[in-house]
């Protein structure tokens, strides 16, 4: 059974049941390996794109039930320009870098519906992001950047 | 014989086999090869000759220059790192500089990234290929002039006549450069430190672009055409075997197309695949769900009996009996009779599993005699061996390849995961994905190893005088010998225990025996997390003893300026000469005393506030931890602000190692706060981030200051590990200056407190 699906503005029929979590779609279907795969029980949140611009865990979200066009870290700017993304490098923040496209999917999505977060908004926001590297206080100095908020 | 070919004959006869620029930059880069957002056009686009030195070096006539990384990346900033002293070496242009990866392969000398080792062990050579390269330029500018060569200086990707200040690029000086002899490493001039162009400066990973925009590919990404994606199921008690299983439930999941045994590994392990049943499909969430269907009948084994909570009692108990000496000074016997005052504590600190954000994956594709392998690997020349050994094939005919790494903290030293992909390819004739779960990662992990301690000491007038401990553990050895040794390994035993830095005349320091039942491996500083905690711990309780305050107490304890005599022990100093890396008193107190001043320590701190403070050397790096708490009335523990103070000897990238400090204290963290691994019937109980919790930004200290200690003057330390060590007992301290808590056992969620 064909499942339609759009993905960084690019339309998709893939031919998979529609349980089939999203996550894996993208990676193994799509070809869109910068989503990844850390638990797969919406625990750790390095799984995470935009579904209508919301940040989702797609490692739970069956392909038949996204409802709207899905962003991935590939499709979250044209030429990696985000203001997260700049603010990314110019923190240092990324160390092995794995969880990082789903740390930024998360703060984008938090930046898009609050674009002054406290301090205790990015804790709220990020606390379902694991790094095991330990980058959170990077990762913290580097939304605030990108927001314009004073650290 | 063109210009090439005569560099490239030239070095092989050397010991240094090259090849032509172009094919080894294609051949080396999988990253570039394969990843559909970083195409051939990022490899350097080499036209005509090109000057290749050595392996780790080679320059175009356009001026690009490839250095070779031969070391995986793991988030530690290596393939950054290890270039840039070349390139300040060869007063290369960085914005001109390409990186490629190198396959596994011995020619290019260890490429084991483990052990914090990276940059001490890479440190001359790299400036000494990026030197001769510079010499080369340097002399065919000379030769094009027809004046002397010590008047040609390179400089930023030029080489500059000094007496008229003409000059050529470097891309220029390639063809007649190529012609020339290479001179010996050993024979060239380097440069003045002063002159550093980039050691020592904070230099970007030259990775971030990518990792920020999904472009960055991991093991878990790479994508061959054809492949299958395959799941394992192993044994829940570890080495147990299959005695059979019934397939045709998995085989009716739609995706599934095939059920295999992976055959058991005979004892010892290595490496090597633990065995089970691996299910084979078009994705990786169809084979997980055929997975779930396998039925699967166990011969579990003898370690069906590992029980976390019977063993501890085992290990308690042996760590307060006598024991095997491993080092001896004094009589402590006789020093702890004649003490005013005995402190003793028995210290336990339990498994813990990396978990690696990215779980283990590898890809390999097994075709007309030979295998092609991409994995997340530390080592890809173990990789290569345990491939080629698992598939019966000449190593020769394997070819590992290293991705990126999505967190390795040592579990990526061991490619058993990249076997059992070689395997599965070999029999199915596809390239076959193997992906580790979650669950897979946390159950079935090489365990970082439990410890029982005992530490008994004795003051004399204020004074330390005796020192007896023993530590316990399985040994990581166990993994690797046909019979469980029991004891620990000197290696092992060097890591923070038989290097006690302290100034006591009486010293015993013993080892009890334990079994195994479970694989052993290393984790991010071993050893050293266990024995710090207990020294560090021990150190603090006699101050209090000894009504001294813990801080000039521990300056007290580490004593008189001196190289730490461990002529009395069988002592492994991370692979370097102790005359080269001793351990130096002094060098352990400035650590301490700047992370005391930076932290604050002395000021009065509010109700419940607390400073504790920890040192240690690890991987030849001095590093001391001060932790700021407050403990609400709940046990809820805040941590507002931790400070790291690291001596590192010579600094190459100042940014990378105060990441890592960073990153290292939340590990220890994690490892003092949130999780461990525990056994019940043989299994492991943990299974996934909900029961094997790791620290997350809200509960993570809110600001971390890594504090670099001037220490150019030595030479480089190890920077991934040693940062580890103190955060548990400097932690651990500061809750109990602010509550008056005593904490023997991690994680403290044990003592009914949380972070």
């Amino acid at each position: 059974m064909a499942v339609s699906l759009s993905v960084n503005g690019k339309s998709y029929s893939v031919d998979v049941p529609p349980q089939v979590p999203l996550l894996w779609v993208l990676r193994d279907v799509v070809g869109l390996t910068g989503t990844k795969f850390g638990c797969g029980m919406a625990l750790c949140g390095a799984c995470t794109v935009h579904v209508n611009g919301v940040a989702q865990r797609s490692c739970v979200l069956p392909v038949g039930a996204v409802k709207g066009p899905v962003t991935t870290i590939e499709g979250l700017s044209a030429s990696g320009n985000h203001p997260l993304q700049k603010a990314w490098i110019a923190a240092n923040v990324p160390q092995c870098g794995y969880c990082q496209s789903g740390q930024i999917m998360q703060a984008a999505s938090l930046l898009a519906r609050n674009p002054k977060p406290s301090d205790a908004d990015i804790d709220a926001a990020m606390a379902g992001n694991i790094c095991r590297c330990g980058t959170y206080t990077r990762i913290r100095a580097a939304i605030k950047d990108a927001a314009g908020v004073k650290s | 014989m063109n210009a090439i070919e005569n560099v490239s004959r030239r070095t092989f006869l050397k010991g240094v086999a090259a090849t032509g620029t172009f094919a080894l930059a294609l051949q080396l880069d999988p990253l570039a090869r394969l990843n559909p957002f970083a195409p051939v056009a990022q490899a350097p686009a080499a036209v005509g000759p090109t000057l290749s030195p050595n392996l780790f070096v080679s320059i175009d006539t356009a001026g690009t220059v490839t250095i070779i990384a031969h070391r995986s990346e793991m988030g530690q900033g290596v393939r950054t790192s290890v270039p840039m002293i070349l390139a300040d070496e060869l007063e290369a242009d960085w914005s001109r500089v390409k990186i490629a990866q190198a396959v596994g392969d011995k020619k290019y000398g260890n490429q084991y990234t483990d052990g914090s080792r990276s940059i001490r062990h890479n440190y001359d050579r790299m400036r000494q290929f990026g030197a001769v390269a510079r010499t080369m330029l340097e002399q065919a500018a000379a030769k094009k002039w027809g004046v002397y060569s010590a008047e040609c200086k390179g400089q930023n990707h030029r080489v500059v006549h000094v007496p008229t200040g003409r000059s050529f690029g470097y891309g220029e000086l390639v063809e007649t450069a190529a012609t020339l002899p290479v001179p010996d490493v050993m024979a060239v001039a380097l440069k003045d430190p002063k002159d550093f162009r980039y050691i020592g400066k904070p230099m970007t990973s030259v990775d971030f672009p990518d990792m920020v925009t999904g472009k960055a590919t991991y093991g878990i990404d790479v994508r061959l055409p054809g492949m299958k994606y395959a799941v394992v199921e192993h044994c829940p008690v570890t080495y147990g075997k299959v005695k059979s299983f019934d397939p045709s439930e998995a085989l009716k999941v739609p995706g599934v197309e095939k059920v295999v045994e992976i055959p058991q590994t005979q004892p010892p392990i290595v490496f090597n695949t633990l065995g089970g049943i691996a299910v084979i499909a078009t994705n990786t969430w169809s084979a997980e769900q055929g997975r779930k269907k396998l039925k699967i009948d166990w011969d579990y084994g003898p370690n069906v009996v590992y029980d976390s909570a019977t063993f501890r009692r085992d290990l308690e108990q042996a760590a307060r009996a006598d024991a095997k000496i491993v080092r001896e000074e004094g009589d402590v016997k006789a020093a702890l009779a004649a003490a005013d005052k005995v402190v003793e504590a028995t210290f336990y600190v339990p498994h813990f599993a990396h978990a690696t954000m990215e779980p283990p994956a590898a890809i390999a594709h097994v075709k007309d005699g030979k295998c092609e392998v991409w994995s997340s690997c530390q080592d890809p020349q173990a990789a290569r061996a345990t491939v080629a050994g698992a598939i019966g094939m000449d190593e020769a005919n394997v070819t590992s390849n290293v991705a990126l790494l999505g967190g390795a903290f040592g579990r990526k030293s061991k490619p058993d995961f990249a076997a059992e992909a070689a395997i599965l390819s070999r029999q199915l004739g596809v390239p076959v994905r193997v992906t580790w779960t979650r669950e897979d990662d946390i159950q079935h992990a090489y365990y970082h190893t439990v410890t029982a301690q005992y530490i008994k000491a004795g003051l004399k007038d204020g004074k330390v005088t005796a020192w007896q401990h023993r530590s316990v553990f399985p040994t990581i050895w166990s993994t690797f010998e046909k019979d469980d040794p029991g004891y620990g390994n000197k290696i092992e035993l060097s890591l923070g225990f038989l290097d006690l830095p302290y100034a006591i005349p009486n010293i015993c320091l013993e080892n009890g025996q334990a079994k195994s039942h479970v694989r052993i491996g290393w984790l991010r500083s071993v050893n050293n997390i266990p024995h710090a905690f207990a020294q560090n711990t021990m150190a603090n309780m006699l101050a209090v003893a000894a009504k001294r305050d813990p801080y000039e107490f521990l300056l007290e304890l580490i004593g008189p300026d001196r190289v730490v005599d461990l002529s009395t022990a069988d002592y492994w100093n991370y692979d370097q000469t102790y005359d080269e890396y001793p351990i130096m008193t002094e060098r352990l107190k400035r650590v301490l005393r700047v992370a005391a001043e930076q932290s604050g320590y002395g000021q009065k701190l509010g109700p419940r506030e607390g400073i504790g403070l920890a040192v240690h050397r690890s991987f030849t790096t001095y590093v001391a931890t001060a932790v700021k708490v407050k403990v609400g009335n709940d046990g809820k523990v805040a941590i507002p602000r931790v400070d790291v103070a690291v001596d590192a000897g010579r600094v190459v990238n100042p940014d990378r190692v105060k990441s890592q400090m960073e990153g290292a204290s939340i590990y220890g963290l994690t490892a003092a706060a949130f999780s461990e691994i525990t056994a019940e019937k043989g299994r492991i109980k943990q299974s996934n981030f909900n029961d094997y919790p790791m620290a997350r930004m809200g509960n993570s200290p809110r600001e971390i200051r890594v504090h670099i200690v001037d220490a150019n003057e030595f030479p480089p330390g190890g920077v991934g590990e040693p940062g580890t060590p103190p955060l548990a007992p400097a932690l651990t301290n500061a809750i109990f200056a602010a509550t008056g808590k005593r904490i023997l056992e991690l994680p403290i969620t044990k003592s009914q407190l949380s972070v």
